[in-house]
Parts: C-alpha cells; structure tokens; sequence
C-alpha cells in the first residue's frame, strides 16, 4: 500500500478534523505543514495516534500531535514507543509531565542515534593509523585489537571500537592519540627502566600502574610536542589541561631531558604525600611494564646476537685488505683504517639488518650498550645433516632437479642441495573460479576495459606532421586550401603507433601453510582477476605454486604453464592451490626463473605473491639464511634479465622487506582483502 | 631566472619558427645546492665530452643541476621531456609542408648538436625504444648524428653534451632501460638531500622561513617512510617546495600540504588519510 504522502492542507482537515480544533479555536498549520515532510506511513502513524489520545483527552491528542509533528523524524522505529510513555505519563501526573516525558524521550533517543552513528570501529582505521605509525621513526609495532588500549613494544593493542567522542572526528582523533601515545612510549624508553621497587611500595599496584600511565602520558606528550608538535597539540585538546594539583609535576616531567626514572620519582614523590583518586584520561591507555619488559629483554638479546655478528663479519672484512666490495651494502666506513667502525657513531656503515638492529638497541637503552659491541665468537654454524629430516611418505622418485642454495655465512654455495620436485597442480572445485567471477563481474569488467586500453594496439594516428602513410583527407583539403588562397595545414601524414608487448610474466605462488584461511583465498582470487586481465592484454603468463618441506622436498605445483590455456582445467586448479608446508623461496625462485629464461620475449618479469618472511622446517632456512638465499636468487635472476616484483600481504610492519627484496621491487598490502583488488592495478603499473 | 632564445637552424626559408628548438642560455646563475661530487664530476665528463646520466627520485634536483651546469659551462641549453609518443623525428628532425615547399626542421637533438649545445633527455626511459636508439653514435666515440631524412651525417662540436635522467624506482618491466644504454653514460646518483640541506633548498625555492622549511622537510621525511607500504614514491623536494611556496602566499601550512604533498602523492583512501594525519602532526 504505497500511496503518495499527504499534503499539508490535507493533514491540516484531517487533524481539525479528528481534534476538534475548530471548535477550541486552534490552527493546525503549522503541525501539518511539519507533518508534510514525513512519509506517507508514519505521517498516518501520527494521525492514528493522535486520534487515540483525543479519545482520552482533546488537550492530550493537540500535544501528541503537535510533538510528533517536530518529533517523529527523530524517533524512527520508536515513534509508538515514544507516544505510549507520554500517554503513560499522563495518566499519572497530567499534562505538564507528559510534555516533559515526550521531550526527554526525543532528547534521548535522538543522542543515542547521534553516538552510534559517530562511533569509530577499529577496522575502519585500522589501515589509516598503520600507515600512519609506519611513517613515525623508530621499530616498527604491530596493531591489535584488544580490550584496553596498551603495548608491550611490538604490538599496540587499541579498543575494538570508540564512542566517546560526540562526533566521528573525535573519536579517529582518540584512536589517533591513543596510538600516538603507545608508539610514543616505544620510542622514547617507557621501559627502560625496571620500576618493580617502586610499585612494590604501593599497597595498591593497579592504581600504581594507573598513575604511572599518567605521569609518562605528561611526558610523553612533551616529547611529541617537540616532534610533531600539531600532534601534540590535538591531543591536549582532546583531553583538557592536566588537574591543578598537577601543574608541577607535568612541568617537571615536560623538560627536555626527562626520563621514564622521572615518572617514577613522580610517583614516589605522590605514594609520600598520599595519592587520590586517579585522574582518568580518555587517551591515556593501561602500562603493563611486566608484559613490557619480558618482550625487551628478548628482544635485547636478538637484536645483540644480529650486531655483534654483523660486527664480526665486518672486522674480518676490513682486516682483508682489498677484498671486493659488496655492492648492496654500503661501503665500510673504515675502509682504509681497517677497523671496525663504532655503530655509535655511524649506522650508516652497517649492514642493514645489523643497522635495524642497532637503531631498536637505542631505543632500548637510549644507547648502544657497550657489551653489543664486542664481536661474537667464531661463527657458530653446524651442519646439521640428516640430523633432524623428516620422513615424508610416498615421494620415491628422484627430483627433477636439484639447485644450489647460498648461505651467507659461509659465503659460499652449497651445491646441489635443495632437491626439486615439479608436479601437476592438483584440481579444485569447478564451480569456484565461476563463483568468483561471478562475485567479482563488475571488478573483471572494468579491469578489463582498462587493460584492453593498455594494449594500444595498432593506432593510426591522422594528421601527423610526417609518417609512414599520407593522410588523404588532409592532403585534399590542404590542395583545397591552397588553391583557395588559404593557408594549408602542414600536418599531412598519417603515423601508425605500434606498440609491442613482447613480454612474459611468471606468478610464483605461495602455497605454505601459513597462507591458510583468508591469505590462501585472496592469492585464488586474485589469480582469477589477473588471469581475465591478462587475458585482455594478450602477455604470455604461467602460474605455479611453490611449498615444501625441507630441503630435500622442495615442491612445485604448476597451475598453469606459458602455453596452458585458461581454460576449465586451469581454473580448476587455480581453485586447487591450497595452503601446505613451508615457504623455501630461494629454489623455487630459481627454478621459476629458469622456466622463465627459456620465454622468448623481450621483457621478463617474475611476480611473487606470499605472505611473509621465507621459512622452512627444522633448519636454518627460518632466519637471515632463508632471506640471504631468496635475496641472491632475485639478484641471479635479475642478472639473467629477469625482473622481479614481490607482492607480500602482511597486515604487520614488513621491517625485514628491504633486506630480502633488495634487487627487487615489491609492495606491501597489509590486508589480504584487499589484493585481489590491487594486483590488477599493481600488474598494469608493472607493464604500462 | 633570465632567459634569452637564439633561433633555431639557419636553413628555414619559410615561417617556422613556431617550430623552432628553444636553445635557452642562463643569464644568471640557477640556484642549486651541490651534494656531493656531482659538479665536479659533470664538469669532468663535459670536458672529455662523455655522456652523462642522472638517476635519482622524482623532484630531487636533477633538472635543477642541469640547468646550473648549463650556466656554469656557458652552453646552451636543449630539454626534451621525454614521453612515449616521442619518435625519432620527434628528436632528429622532419619536413614540413609549408605552403608548397617541403621545410626542413631541425629536431631539439640536432639543434643542440649543431649548436655545441648541452641536451637534456628528461626521464629518458618514457620513451619509445625504438626512439632512444638514435642517441646511440651520439654516445660512443663517433659523437655523431645521422639524419637519415636529409643523407646528413653530423659531428658533434666538443661543446655538445648529451645528458639524460633516469628513475629507478619506476616499477614497469616495460620501461627498464637495457644495460647495452646504461654502460654508455657517466653515472651520478641523486636522492634527497640530507635534512638540513633540504631545509635550506626549500627556504630558499619556497620563500618561506626556516623553521617552516624545517617542518616540512620533517612531513618529507616521513612521507618517504611510505615507500612501498603505501606511496610508490615520497615527497620530492619539488613538492616540499610546491608546498612552501603556497605558504608563502600566505595558506595555511596544513591546506598548502594537503593540496601541494598529500593529494599528487596518493589516491588511495587509507594512504590520503594517513598523510593527512601526518601533516596535522607535523604543524
Ligand atoms: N640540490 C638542489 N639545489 C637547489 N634546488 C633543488 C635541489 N634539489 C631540489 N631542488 C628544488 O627542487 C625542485 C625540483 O627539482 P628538479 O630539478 O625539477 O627535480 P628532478 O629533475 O630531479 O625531478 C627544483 O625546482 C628546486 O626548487
Ligand atoms: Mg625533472
């Protein structure tokens, strides 16, 4: 029943009508001319509801009508709940109270619509603040969820959802402080000092912790406010000036040279003269030193075991007067002096994960601390062969290939070590990559509508000043210009644009286990979208997957080869790529490059798509040895001409990218939602 | 900054001049902050008429040090930005039609060469291949042009100098360009210069005031942080110096920011927001 809304004058016989209004000498223009804006419904709502309470009362039914008539808009689905409290009211205390009741109900109802309307989930910041704290110095934090907003200086857990600001602004700029805040005591040593002493001296070490969290919020933020001081500034106005009493321990706290030691001084100086109640700021999260500090101190000790290597490696360079240079690293800053440069003094001189190393040790102690710099012991390296392989059941062929792999402390190869099986792809379920396109048929239609522009083809180009054809149309009207006086267009040719893609690309495809779940899902549709784009642009392309299982399986499962069809098969087993073992990137790196030095295309391009640091069981392949190899890999492959472009979907700063990506480019999608996507656009950059 | 033009080759009987190369010659100095070794080394190359190629980030100084390096050497200047429409004849030279004669018109290239001057090839690798080829006998020890068209085979003058730059970080296969180019060219890297120098560049480009500079290159710094996680590039000192100057025209800093860094960096909703709290946290 879906009729027109009723006009004004219409609403207005209607209420004079049914309220009797001509009788009591009221007008109701202006209660209809509010009501001509509601819908139909609700605007029949009000009329029904305004003849009940005149049933009860004419004075009662005007004030109904009346009050809905500004009111109903508001109320939405509570307008009958909102009458029935104001007839309520009425008849237990009369026409004042009822105006009164029906006002607080509006007021109510319409601050509870304007709260969750403005409240901010975490989700839907999410990517803006790591974006955001990526670009602040300093180690980089992962970003979490959690009931409270803390950090144990990796991770910063922050609220699922805010809603404590009236408006939406506020409550991103809370997230915002909040955030800020957490890096900020990362960054500027909240735990580098042990305050167990003092908070053993607190009766109670919860309000101990809360006015701590206090005293380095004051701190904190005058750090800010010397780095990034529009910061610093939002968030003091965000929560107000600091309490009186205070004053002078946020004066104290904001010089230039203070340290978390003087938040602590703080809170004894308050344990003496007897603490109150904590004063509570919106942005001021929980300081869990104990979490803390556990996590530094692990990380103290890693981060001292990477520089004193690093160290190491380098006094024995520098002692090998001569020794070749390694272009990836900058130069050593004691080439001539044949010493080991002091990171104190020159970062710069580091290789860059010893660099990450020394930099997080700053931020861990303020300085370097001297024992970091007394180069380890001899290199620790052990074989551990046949020690800890597994046994893997049912693979008795021999490999198809075997391939060196590069350990970096030893600087040499190791050959023939890493054994290469090459199989089918398994096939997956039919119906997916139709149920795929199907979801993703306005994404594929656009994408391939850009990606057929991209391919140019052959565009004659009219009215050229010189080319390979003479353009007639102009030729004649220059003639006819000419023998009419006129000046002629010089512009007379016509030029053929050729644009030629001879290129080949390999999609080499993460198939470990730690791709499971939604990584997994987002690489199969993404392979989809790129397979229809490819398909618009006519480039030659092949998919394989990569997984494994210690060296001695190192397994490659090929979805599509450069001379496959997409074809149902191939579909299929783009559905079939699931997530299995480990992630030995080096071998399959080389193996893939090999297949594709063998495409007799100009241009080769070789694109991962994974989902992390490469990573293998049981040996050394987890740590700088898993990155060095997959880092020389691409180097070999750009040697041979190959072009690498790494696509790694981590949500959490990738500090370790630079390092293993060096001779490629790479991106990073912090969410895998969002790369099926991007890898179109990522591709099509690639080869415009 | 004064220019003058001198016209373009002698043999143009009819009007083309609208066609004509611009040789442009700096009357005075162009500003430009030396990093390094570079005017040295530019100054070298020129001398022993060797090629030069400058890599480096977008907005990093590397027009700017053409042109000072122009100036310094007192040779003309010839700047070609180089696209993918861009042929041969684009460089080398064509006939026109005028009226009914057949003009010949000198390309930019040939022009700088026959004019001892120095050409500038911006961003070299936008460039058709088929199109780079012909700079190929100006490079090696022939230093020579040959203009097929006109059966004209031209020697370089010792005051000729071909200079091209070059992005790396430029992420299309397609655009590589190939070591048989590269091995040919005296190399200099740019990048961003140290924060103090920047700061002084973009007080001096923008007219803005140190502290500002200061600021500015601070939101610079931290734009460059995103590379990869985010922007495909940073903030360019370019942009910075976009950026001071609309300050000085009185904007407010963060509004001159957002039009002048944060909306030519990023399209992508996450990325724009991220810049935009960067720039609130910086001013
Ligand atoms: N070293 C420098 N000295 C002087 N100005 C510089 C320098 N580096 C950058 N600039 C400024 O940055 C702007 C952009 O530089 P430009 O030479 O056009 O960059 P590129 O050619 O590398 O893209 C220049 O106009 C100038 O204002
Ligand atoms: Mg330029």
């Amino acid at each position: 029943m879906s009729q027109r809304k009723l006009f004004a004058h219409e609403l207005e016989a209607r209420l004079d009508d049914l309220l009797l209004l001509s009788l009591r000498q009221r007008s109701a223009k202006a209660p209809a001319a509010q009501l001509e804006a509601l819908p139909r419904e609700l605007q029949e709502r009000v009329l029904h509801w305004a003849a009940v309470a005149a049933q009860t009362s004419d004075d009662l039914g005007w004030l109904i009508a009346s009050l809905a008539a500004a009111q109903a808009a508001d109320l939405g689905d509570e307008f009958d709940d909102w009458v029935r409290a104001g007839l309520d009211a009425y008849d237990r205390s009369g026409l004042a109270a009822t105006r009164k009741a029906l006002n607080d109900y509006a007021e109510a109802c319409r601050s509870r619509a304007k709260h969750s309307a403005h409240g901010i989930a975490f989700a839907a910041i999410e990517g803006r603040l790591s974006h955001f704290l990526h670009a602040l110095d300093g180690r980089p934090l992962k970003l979490a969820t959690g009931p409270q907003a803390w950090t144990d200086s990796e991770t910063l857990w922050l609220p699922e959802r805010l809603d404590a600001m009236p408006d939406a602004a506020g409550n991103r700029g809370l997230y915002k402080a909040m955030a800020a805040l957490l890096w900020a005591q990362t960054r500027f040593g909240s735990f580098n000092v042990d305050p167990e002493p003092e908070l053993d001296l607190w009766p109670d070490r919860e309000a101990a912790l809360r006015w701590f969290a206090v005293f380095e919020a004051m701190r904190l933020e005058a750090r800010l406010a010397a780095e990034l001081p529009g910061l610093a500034r939002d968030i003091a106005d965000l929560r107000g000036p600091w309490p009186a009493a205070l004053a002078a321990d946020a004066a104290k706290l904001a010089r230039p040279g203070a340290t978390a030691a003087d938040s602590l001084a703080a809170l004894a100086g308050l344990r003496e003269v007897g603490a109150g109640e904590t004063p509570v700021f919106p942005h001021v999260g929980a300081i869990d030193p104990v979490a803390a500090r556990r996590v530094r101190a692990a990380r103290i000790v890693r981060d001292m075991a990477v520089l004193r290597r690093a160290l190491n490696v380098m006094a024995a360079t520098a002692s090998k007067a001569g020794a070749a240079d390694n272009p990836d690293h900058p130069p050593l800053a004691a080439e001539g002096g044949m010493q080991v440069p002091d990171p104190q003094a020159d970062l710069l001189a580091l290789p860059p994960a010893a660099r990450e190393a020394a930099k997080s040790l700053m931020q861990d102690f303020g300085e370097i601390p001297p024992e970091a710099l007394h180069a380890a012991g001899p290199g620790a390296w052990q074989p551990v062969d046949g020690a800890d392989e597994p046994v893997t059941a049912g693979v008795t062929t021999q490999p198809d290939a075997f391939y060196d792999e590069w350990d970096y402390r030893r600087g040499s190869w190791r050959h023939g070590w890493c054994h290469l099986y090459e199989m089918e792809g398994p096939a997956g379920d039919r119906e997916w990559v139709d149920e795929v396109r199907t979801r993703h048929a306005h994404l594929i239609r656009s994408i391939r509508r850009r990606f057929e522009a991209l391919r140019g083809e052959d565009k004659p180009q009219k009215r050229q000043f010189d080319g390979e054809e003479i353009d007639l149309d102009a030729q004649v009207e220059a003639r006819a210009d000419r023998k009419s006086g006129g000046e002629p267009s010089p512009r007379l040719f016509v030029h053929r644009r050729r644009v030629e893609r001879s290129l080949a690309v390999m999609f080499m495809v993460d198939m470990s286990g730690s791709t499971k779940g939604w990584v997994n899902d987002a690489e199969r549709e993404s392979l989809v979208l790129l397979c229809e784009a490819i398909e618009a642009l006519g480039d030659r392309y092949a998919i394989y997957g990569f997984s494994g299982w210690t060296r001695t399986h190192c397994d490659i499962y090929r979805i599509k080869r450069f001379d496959d069809r997409y074809d149902a098969e191939t579909r299929r087993r783009i559905a079939g790529i699931e997530a299995r073992d480990y992630t030995r990137m080096g071998v399959a790196v080389r193996h893939l490059a090999g297949l594709l030095m063998r495409q007799n295309t100009r241009h080769k391009l070789l694109v991962t798509l994974s989902d992390g640091r490469p990573d293998d069981y049981g040996d050394e392949y987890r740590g700088r040895y898993g990155i060095e190899d997959t880092r020389r890999a691409l180097l070999e492959a750009r040697e041979k001409g190959i072009r690498s472009y790494c696509v790694t979907i981590d949500r959490h700063g990738a500090d370790y990218l630079p390092q293993l990506y060096g001779p490629a480019h790479y991106s990073v999608i912090d969410d895998a939602k969002k790369l099926p996507r991007k890898i179109a656009e990522i591709y099509r950059k690639l080869t415009a | 900054m004064n220019l003058s033009r001198t016209p373009g080759p002698p043999d143009a009987r009819a009007d083309v001049s609208g066609f004509a190369t611009p040789l442009v010659r700096h009357a005075t100095e162009p500003y430009y902050h030396a990093i390094g070794d570079e005017t040295g080394v530019f100054a070298a190359a020129a001398q022993s008429g060797l090629p030069v190629m400058l890599k480096g980030p977008t907005g990093c100084g590397k027009t700017r040090f053409v042109q000072h390096m122009a100036w310094r050497l007192q040779r003309p200047l010839v700047t070609v930005a180089c696209h993918d429409d861009l042929t041969t004849a684009d460089l080398v030279g064509r006939y026109l039609i005028i009226g009914d004669e057949t003009v010949w018109m000198d390309g930019p290239l040939t022009a700088a060469v026959r004019a001892g001057a120095i050409c500038y090839l911006d961003e070299i690798v936008e460039a058709r291949k088929d199109t780079t080829v012909v700079i190929h006998p100006l490079t090696d020890a022939r230093r020579a042009l040959p203009v097929e068209k006109r059966g004209e085979y031209l020697e370089a003058p010792p005051d000729f100098m071909l200079v091209i730059s070059y992005n790396p970080g430029y992420q299309s296969v397609l655009k590589e360009m190939k070591p048989s180019t590269r091995q040919r060219f005296v190399a200099l890297d740019f990048d961003y210069p140290e924060a103090t120098v920047e700061a002084n560049i973009v007080a001096h480009e923008g007219g803005v005031d140190a502290a500002t500079a200061q600021q500015l290159v601070k939101l610079g710094g931290l734009t460059r942080k995103l590379k990869g996680a985010g922007l495909d590039e940073g903030a360019g000192t370019r942009l910075l110096v976009h950026a001071a100057q609309l300050i000085a025209k009185g904007m407010a800093p963060a509004v001159a920011c957002t039009a002048a860094i944060a909306r030519p960096l990023a399209d992508e909703p996450d990325t724009r927001d991220a810049l935009d709290d960067l720039i609130r946290a910086v001013f």
